[in-house]
């Protein structure tokens, strides 16, 4: 078996401040960004850390008519904005110092990093509303 | 830049109840972070996430109490000032109300097992998180009050 994970998928509202929040702040990389204008200017954007090329977030807009109603786009977008449309979780060598680079920037935490059996961690939002967890894991945690 | 998600500035004011309950905060401070104005803010949460502003911010405090009463030996007085509330019978009342029983015999009922659990504390807060329970709703067939 040789499967692996390459592109996990956020929706968000609005790619361009998704994009500034990824690459700016929380310094990531692009890995793609294209834009299909018979598509009716769909674009596939991605972003992911320069340590793992081969690991990507697409951010996603939401797809208007006929792929998904008005109202389902309400329902997904309203879902997001409530912060229930998932996590991503994200490891770092040091806590403490991405964390105080973040907020410097301007980024929503929810929580300051904390010490917690399996690593000292913190959670923060992008502008969208979705969560991300940041862990420096403990070595000695049994995974 | 388009429109945020609707509830997307709600949630900053979910947030910060999450983030800061120990603190002497109130619905006004919850509708500040949300840039709303009181009246408006506590209907526009109740819509959004389905209790009002000021019973999450409680079940959060009473959940953590509970957390601290499991996890430390803690007296329940300072536990109650430790998440933010301020009098011990209100307290003892609500805890009792949405647990099924005091906060000591919390305690005693839960050896700290969950202690071992090999799962993020944000995930074990989120679902451990009680229901609300008003007097109303305690029914004869409702939890048993210690």
């Amino acid at each position: 078996m040789s499967m692996k994970i390459a592109t996990v998928q956020l929706w968000v509202h609005d790619q361009d401040a998704a994009l500034e929040f990824w690459t700016k702040k929380v310094g990531f990389q692009v890995t793609s960004d294209v834009t299909v204008p018979e598509m009716g200017n769909f674009r596939w954007l991605a972003v992911g850390p320069v340590s793992q090329p081969d690991v990507s977030i697409c951010l996603m807009a939401l797809p208007g008519q006929p792929i998904m109603d008005d109202k389902t786009q309400e329902q997904v977008l309203d879902v997001v904005g409530k912060g229930f449309a998932g996590s991503v979780f994200l490891t770092t060598e040091d806590v403490d110092g991405d964390y105080a680079r973040l907020v410097a920037q301007g980024v929503e935490f929810v929580d300051k990093p904390e010490d917690r059996l399996y690593g000292r961690d913190c959670g923060f939002r992008d502008p969208s509303g979705n969560h991300v967890r940041l862990t420096q894991l403990n070595p000695d945690f049994p995974s | 830049m388009s429109d945020l998600p609707p509830a997307r500035h709600l949630l900053r004011a979910k947030d910060l109840a999450d983030a800061r309950y120990a603190e002497p905060l109130g619905v006004g401070d919850l509708a500040a972070a949300a840039g709303l104005s009181r009246a408006h803010f506590s209907r526009a949460f109740r819509q959004a996430f389905g209790e009002s502003p000021h019973v999450y911010l409680l079940t959060r405090r009473l959940e953590r109490a509970a957390h601290l009463l499991r996890f430390t030996d803690r007296p329940v007085a300072q536990i109650c000032l430790d998440v933010g509330l301020n009098s011990l019978g209100s307290f003892t009342t609500s805890f009792t109300r949405m647990y099924g029983r005091s906060p000591a015999a919390y305690r005693s009922a839960f050896p700290p097992a969950a202690a071992h659990a090999m799962v993020p504390g944000c995930v074990l807060r989120a679902y451990g998180r009680p229901q609300h329970r008003t007097f109303r709703e305690d029914g004869a067939d409702g939890p048993a009050i210690d």
